[in-house]
């Protein structure tokens, strides 16, 4: 095993993108803890993600295609994942495909968002939470009070 | 089964039970944000079950998983307190539940995240975050119905009048509770009522509702002794595999 083999895990890895925010990948979302020459360690988002299944399936099948079938997919809780682990590149992706990325920080941050949302499409701060809970469990759904767009918003977590 | 693999039993059987009933509003809740709200935790809390059950079957050595444990057990095996069988009767009698459910299940993640047994710790740290999220739902719906109008207001004190009686057997300690407190795995849930209490009451005074009157606690729950409620549910939730046992796809 070399290192050139750990960096075409994650050229596969890469390339599956999250199967609910398909914009962004496995990696972008900080799924992926670690990748070694023989195994890949990962970790769900929510406790309850309903996507967790599907996302180590996707996962199994871009290794397999890479030629890394030898390669094991374990999962761990801890410690748990948090919004802040998703990427720079992440966040620029969710945001253009019109997701409010989360603000950092995300242990030492309130639940109750003080912090207003910035719309993803005009860059307003003038936003408002319609509704804790959004279009998938990660997700809260917000409204833009300067260009009247409803909007999810990636939850602080 | 011993001690520690009850203990995660009875944690799995809270969840699962509780986002069994989540469920049940699945298209039917008084809104869309509502609907989306009450399935996201059903969902938490089915993550969790599954979790905790699927350690309970490691504890236990067996051989069962997470899935035979939720579903090729009768109700008398079930050790979920008997407040998450509760029916979700209308919508307020739901947040009701939640409310009183929510600010628990956060307290006792929170010290369970630090417990030196791995397993338990690891459960909790991860779920600890998104129950936060619960109970600030709930109690925001509590001060919305109960400082509403009459209407919702009146509902808001029936549902928490039918919940009541089912809070002290949340805090309540016994054998399993102790050795696992002892072994590090479990945490002493009477020392979380006063945080629970200081929450609660926080959020039903923002509410303008007065806090339940003190009634006679219904225990039962952690020992199979359950409400016939728990059956019905059960049979909604086990149907396919009572219909064909074993099934998989």
């Amino acid at each position: 095993m070399s290192i050139g083999d750990t960096h075409r895990i994650g050229a596969a890895l890469a390339r599956v993108p999250d199967p609910e925010i398909p914009a962004v990948s496995v990696l972008d979302l900080g799924i992926v803890r670690a990748i070694e020459a023989n195994r890949v360690t990962i970790t769900p988002t929510y406790t309850g993600c309903p996507a967790t299944l599907a996302i180590e399936q996707a996962i199994r099948a871009a290794l397999d295609d890479a030629g890394f079938r030898h390669v094991a997919i374990e999962t761990t809780l801890s410690p748990p994942w948090s919004t802040d682990w998703i990427s720079e590149e992440g966040r620029e992706k969710l945001r253009a495909y019109g997701i409010a990325p989360p603000p950092k920080g995300a242990n030492a941050a309130s639940l109750k968002n003080e912090t207003p949302a910035e719309c993803p499409r005009c860059a307003s701060h003038n936003t408002e939470e319609i509704s804790r809970f959004g279009s998938t469990p990660c997700k809260a759904l917000w409204r833009c009070k300067a260009c009247a767009e409803p909007f999810d918003r990636f939850k602080c977590h | 089964m011993d001690a520690l693999a009850i203990y995660a039993l009875r944690l799995g059987d809270d969840a699962l039970i509780l986002g069994q009933r989540l469920s049940e509003w699945c298209g039917h809740a008084p809104a869309l944000e509502v609907d989306l709200s009450l399935a996201n935790m059903a969902l938490d809390q089915v993550g969790q079950a599954t979790h905790f059950l699927g350690l309970a079957g490691v504890l236990e050595g067996k051989g069962r998983d997470a899935d035979a444990l939720a579903f090729h057990r009768d109700v008398m095996d079930f050790t979920n307190c008997l407040l998450v069988e509760q029916p979700n009767g209308d919508f307020a009698q739901t947040i009701a539940r939640q409310f009183l459910y929510a600010h628990y299940q956060h307290l006792l993640f929170e010290r369970m995240a630090t417990v030196n047994d791995e397993r338990f710790a690891a459960i909790a740290a991860k779920a600890v975050k998104e129950t936060a999220y619960h109970a600030q739902l709930a109690s925001d719906w509590v001060i919305r119905l109960g400082d509403g109008t009459d209407e919702s207001r009146a509902r808001m004190i029936a549902g928490l009048d039918w919940m009541w009686r089912f809070v002290d057997e949340m805090f309540a300690m016994d054998d399993i509770d102790e050795a696992a407190l002892k072994a590090g795995a479990g945490i002493d849930k009477t020392a979380l009522r006063a945080a629970w209490d200081e929450r609660v009451n926080a959020a039903l005074a923002e509410a303008t509702l007065e806090r339940p009157a003190s009634r006679r606690p219904v225990l039962g729950g952690r020992a199979g002794r359950h409400s016939e409620h728990l059956g019905h549910l059960l049979t909604h939730m086990q149907f396919l595999q009572r219909a064909y046992p074993g099934a998989t796809w």
